[in-house]
């Protein structure tokens, strides 16, 4: 038994805590951007600026669907595998004309979501394990269609990979606009609500008549349809269809954006603003380290850090 | 014992306790009573270390100055806890439940199961619960794992037994015995605090009171010669005048109830919980569900709900046949079920009161898939007005309400839904004496206007007062039916006790 020490310095740790909790993350991104201004030659040029924009964008579509995905207390990990599904339909559907092609691509993301979402709704498998078994039967199937590199030699996938509207490149637009949409709808639906609190008490969802099982399938639908777009421009800006590396490793980086931004594994709260913010912060991190310079592997361990002090943040939540 | 000093809790958005003071003496059954969020669960988990009370407070424990870091300290020094929400893991056994922490040993530290079962399950047995303890716990009913609860908490060694609300889903029988365990402790010389918001047990039981209002202690005294209409006045903080009799269920009696069943159920069988249960419930009465814990009234409730699914049988609304075991089906047929379990499955915590109360009609609250905010806030402002729900906002989470309002939340988001059945399993479980009145005034009410209700209370003199017709369950079966001046307390315990099949005409 201690004795009653109790300052102001809890409660005021409390509240900075949870401060943090809210605005971490676009802390951490103006950090980062105020050092790299500070030390890092040439990072205030528009050039970088947009380097930078267009790598984060693919990871921030797959994210977006992530967000959904964890918000019903739930994961995919399928998302790597179908930006490689989606990169071969590409390739083989392009010769019937891009739209044909980008139709095909995002199909696939559908289908695997359909299998992820049933697995997950009418089987009752776990999330996790369901989506491992479409992880890795999805890149299986991706290389069978499309064994090895191939260039994408389409002016119009061309355009979509490195064109811009008034300097911002459409990339970044798409991006922007897809993550107010799914803001959108997590805010202003009957989908958007019903699938937080379906991620908060799944049997509480369930017994005031919630269409539980609609709704998961459609966020594993949404998630893979995102997927597959992600790869659609991931494929355009790298004018090449690769399904053996494009979008490995894809499903640690979205999870990492999304909890970094504050959305907890636990469900029940999808924090679309944080998630950009996660993705930004990520990209800025990686960047500052391969600018100055580091090896990959500090890459992956500062990331390790940001997601542990993220996870070490939430855990604080709802303490006292 | 252990007493506290100028104890106040400041949560983010409201200030639960200003300024307490509070003395549980060694061999004193001390009742601490008080309206729907006036403070007392916060009080039991300040002195149980779930929660750091504000700086400038002093807690006072066997004459030392403590403070308790966590639960398992408090419990550690000896401070034992049955809270108001059943607080143990659901996926272990009953078993591993009880012994929690503190498991029996064997040789290299393995829990040794054998010993751990044959004491777990005499120690239940000493309180008259006959279970296996190696199933787990979740598939035991609220009550039994309350049972659990008691049993774990007088087993170790404690000095200071905190009970909030463990009455509220006991049988009459389980009742007795928790009282003799009461007894059993306070002639050991230890300090039992006591929440309910029962009359009747506290004036059979305790021996000195406090009343919390708003956060602050009103009152505090030996118990025997406080008169209860004093007692009630002064939790609510209105005069002796304005409050009625409130021992008294605030029910008018008889309806008048249509002629043809506005529900009717055929011979529901769901194995090893029901077996051809059959019911009619009228537009405008109240059809009370009587029988003992386990006996398959919360599960008859949740097979006409479609949230549990039977094997052979059917139910009909309005003549139209309802799909089994889908609850949206059977909401849009008109069928609403307040779920005995409010907290694993009524209350979605993490969301506001405003998003709770709107959930299940949220589809006729929004046009293309859109929410309508401007019709949500009217909605949810005329239930939070009418059924005096507390708190700070609506935007508050509902996780964060005390037990009695998250009650309260729930009856609202059905209220919303304009049912024409209301299935309540215990409506009134965990309600302030003024708010029960008042929700059994609009079980009332809701009859009065053509709903037809069918209601289930562990309370006799609710069931009773409230219901116009009593169906009696026992293992899962209908063996009488109580009508009209039948129904007394007398008819109902002569049925609920009889063997199965036998009363049966
Ligand atoms: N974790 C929390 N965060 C914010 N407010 C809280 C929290 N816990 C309790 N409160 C608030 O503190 C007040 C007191 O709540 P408490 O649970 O102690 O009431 P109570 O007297 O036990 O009521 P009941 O009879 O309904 O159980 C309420 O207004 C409640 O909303
Ligand atoms: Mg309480």
């Amino acid at each position: 038994m201690t004795e009653l020490t109790l300052g102001r310095v809890s409660a005021d740790r409390a509240r900075l805590l949870r401060l943090l909790q809210e605005y971490g993350v676009y802390l951490g991104v103006l950090v980062l951007l105020l050092v790299n201004i500070a030390f890092t030659p040439h990072f205030l040029s528009g050039e970088n600026f947009r380097t930078q924009a267009v790598q984060v964008a693919p990871v921030l579509v797959v994210a977006l669907g992530m967000a959904l995905a964890i918000g019903t207390e739930g994961v995919d990990l399928s998302v790597g595998s179908v930006m490689a599904l989606s990169t071969s339909l590409i390739s083989l559907y392009l010769g019937y004309g891009v739209w044909i092609a980008l139709l095909a691509a995002l199909l696939g993301g559908i289908v695997v979501g359909l299998a992820n979402g049933s697995l997950v709704a009418f089987v009752g498998v776990q999330p996790i394990v369901a989506t491992l078994a479409l992880m890795v039967a999805g890149r299986g199937l991706a290389l069978v269609m499309l064994p090895q590199l191939k260039q994408v030699n389409d002016p119009d996938m061309a355009a979509l990979g490195s064109g811009d509207l008034l300097g911002v490149p459409y990339l970044v637009l798409i991006a922007a606009g897809l993550a107010l949409l799914v803001a959108f709808v997590v805010r202003r639906t009957t989908f958007g609500r019903q699938l937080l609190a379906i991620g908060d008490s799944r049997p509480a969802a369930q017994l005031a008549g919630l269409p539980v099982r609609r709704v998961l399938i459609l966020v594993y639908v949404l998630c893979g349809a995102l997927a597959a777009f992600a790869g659609v421009l991931a494929t355009a800006r790298l004018t090449a269809s690769d399904p053996t590396s494009l979008g490995t490793l894809m499903e640690l980086s979205a999870i990492t954006a999304v909890v970094v931004g504050g959305t907890p594994l636990s469900g029940g709260r999808v924090r679309i603003g944080g998630t950009v913010a996660g993705a930004v912060l990520i990209q800025l991190l990686t960047a500052t380290l391969i600018k100055h310079d580091l090896p990959p592997s500090w890459t992956q361990i500062a990331q390790a850090v940001v997601i542990v002090l993220a996870v070490y943040a939430a855990r604080e939540r709802g303490k006292r | 014992m252990l007493s506290v000093s100028g104890l106040s809790k400041t949560f983010p958005s409201v200030r639960a306790l200003d300024g307490v003071e509070f003395t549980a003496r060694a061999g004193e059954v001390h009742a601490l009573v008080g309206e729907n969020g006036a403070g007392k669960s916060t009080l039991i988990k300040l002195l149980t270390g779930v929660h750091r009370p504000d700086p400038g407070g002093t807690l006072t424990y066997d004459g030392r100055e403590v403070s308790f870091a966590t639960p398992l300290d408090a419990q550690q020094a000896g401070i034992s806890t049955i809270y108001q929400e059943v607080n143990l893991v659901p996926l272990m056994s009953v078993a591993r439940n009880l012994f929690l922490g503190r498991e029996p040993r064997g040789r290299l530290g393995l829990i040794d199961f054998r010993r751990m079962h044959r004491e777990a399950e005499r120690a239940l047995a000493e309180l008259g619960v006959r279970v296996d303890v190696r199933r787990p716990l979740r598939e035991l009913g609220v009550g039994a794992q309350q049972m659990v609860a008691l049993a774990r908490a007088v087993a170790v060694d404690a000095r200071v037994v905190l009970m909030d609300e463990p009455t509220s889903s006991l049988e009459p029988r389980e009742v007795a015995t928790l009282f003799g365990v009461i007894r059993m402790l306070r002639e050991r010389g230890i300090a039992v605090i006591y929440v309910s918001h029962r009359m009747d047990e506290l004036y059979a039981i305790c021996d000195t009171v406090t009343v919390l209002r708003d956060g602050k202690v009103v009152h505090t005294g030996p118990l025997a010669g406080l008169d209860r209409l004093r007692l009630v006045s002064l939790m609510l903080g209105r005069d002796m005048d304005t409050v009625q009799d409130e021992g008294l269920t605030k029910f008018t009696g008889e309806h008048d109830a249509g002629r043809e069943p506005v529900l009717r159920a055929e011979e529901l069988t769901a194995r090893h919980r029901l077996s051809e249960v059959s019911l009619d419930i009228r537009p405008g009465e109240v059809l009370g569900l009587g029988g003992l814990l386990g006996s398959g009234r919360s599960e008859t409730a949740k097979a006409l709900a479609g949230a549990l699914p039977v094997d052979s049988g059917r139910v009909t609304v309005a003549g139209t046949r309802v799909r089994g075991g889908s609850t949206p089906a059977a909401i849009r047929a008109g069928i609403s079920l307040l779920p005995e379990d409010r907290k694993a499955e009524g209350i979605v915590p993490g969301l506001s009161v405003r998003e709770n109360i709107a959930l299940a009609a949220l589809p006729g609250l929004s046009r293309f898939g859109l929410v309508d905010e401007a019709r949500i806030d009217r909605i949810v402002d005329t239930f939070v007005k009418r059924l005096r729900i507390k708190a700070s906002s609506a935007h508050q989470k509902v996780g964060e309400l005390s037990g009695g309002n998250q009650q309260k939340v729930l009856l609202a988001r059905w209220l919303a839904m304009n049912p024409k059945v209301l299935l309540l399993d215990e409506p009134t479980r965990g309600i302030d004496v003024g708010a029960k009145a008042e929700v059994q005034k609009l079980i009332d009410e809701l009859a009065a206007d053509g709903l037809g209700v069918l209601l289930i209370s562990s309370d006799m003199e609710e069931l009773i007062e409230g219901s116009d017709r009593v169906v009696v369950l026992k293992d899962g079966a209908v063996v009488e039916e109580l009508t009209g001046d039948q129904v007394t307390e007398d008819r109902l315990m002569r049925a609920i006790a009889a063997p199965a099949g036998e009363s049966r005409d």
